[in-house]
């Protein structure tokens, strides 16, 4: 069943460099733009994946410092599954590194707002993490 | 594609602009912050800061928009945002961004709301 509604399936690996964030997020705008989603759509879609590139570039600790991604585009959604072969990480050591990026106002700390920010703006959202790495996935769907 | 930005001054009697172009990530946040620290430290502490060329933000680079914003709390100033996206807005929102800084739609209206 699944199958039916798989339209394109596309693998990219981009080192971690800077600015090769935009290049995952320019191949999941062309994606995004085959399967329809209106402007603001997009737009979100490439917030998420600038934004998932850069924690797996700034925290992985990865030794091929590479990220994967592979965007499955369905009939009426995008999935993205971006991946790193770093160290993994727990929610305690997410808790640990936002505590340490506060700001003079609690409420607007300055890091840490990445997972965050993917969470909010797509539709799904999942982690696996672990000490071969982690992978964080998301989808977004068509709404008219 | 490729990440080609700008910053454009226009600096008034009581307050400037600042109006970027391209990817905002952390070398165009660092040059727009060296930029309005040297109008913090002319006297400006009203400042506007344009992003209808800014298609794409950063979360590195809303990072130094903060350091900005608490540049100017310590001297009771204040920024005020202009041409964000939908997305933009709503990230910044997000962010409590808007409690400390102005959101706007354009430059006009965040200048008369200084």
């Amino acid at each position: 069943m699944e199958n039916a509604v798989l339209m394109d399936e596309v693998c990219l690996t981009i080192p971690m460099d800077h600015d090769m964030e935009l290049v995952a997020a320019k191949t999941g705008s062309v994606l995004a733009e085959l399967n329809h989603f209106n402007e603001e759509q997009i737009e979100e879609i490439q917030y998420a994946i600038i934004e998932t590139c850069i924690n797996a570039f700034e925290h992985s600790q990865s030794e091929d410092r590479k990220v994967y991604i592979i965007y499955i585009r369905r009939a009426d959604e995008l999935e993205c599954k971006i991946t790193d072969n770093g160290v993994g990480f727990t929610p305690e050591d997410q808790h640990n590194s936002i505590s340490q990026r506060q700001g003079i106002h609690s409420d607007m700390r300055k890091r840490g707002w990445g997972l965050e920010i993917t969470k909010t703006l797509m539709d799904e959202f999942d982690i696996e993490s672990g000490e071969n790495g982690t992978t964080v996935s998301f989808i977004k769907k068509v709404t008219s | 594609m490729l990440n080609k930005f700008d910053i454009q001054i226009r600096a008034e009697q009581e307050y400037a602009v600042l109006e970027t172009a391209g990817y905002l990530n952390d070398s165009l946040g660092e040059q727009l912050s060296k930029k309005a620290q040297e109008l913090i430290e002319k006297g400006y502490t009203q400042l506007v800061i344009n992003l209808d060329k800014t298609a794409l933000i950063n979360s590195i680079g809303i990072s130094i928009l903060i350091e900005i914003i608490e540049a100017l709390d310590e001297r009771n100033g204040t920024l005020n945002f202009c041409g964000l996206s939908a997305t933009q807005e709503r990230t910044f929102r997000m962010m409590a961004i808007a409690k400390y800084a102005g959101i706007f739609p354009d430059e006009k209206t965040a200048i008369a709301n200084f």
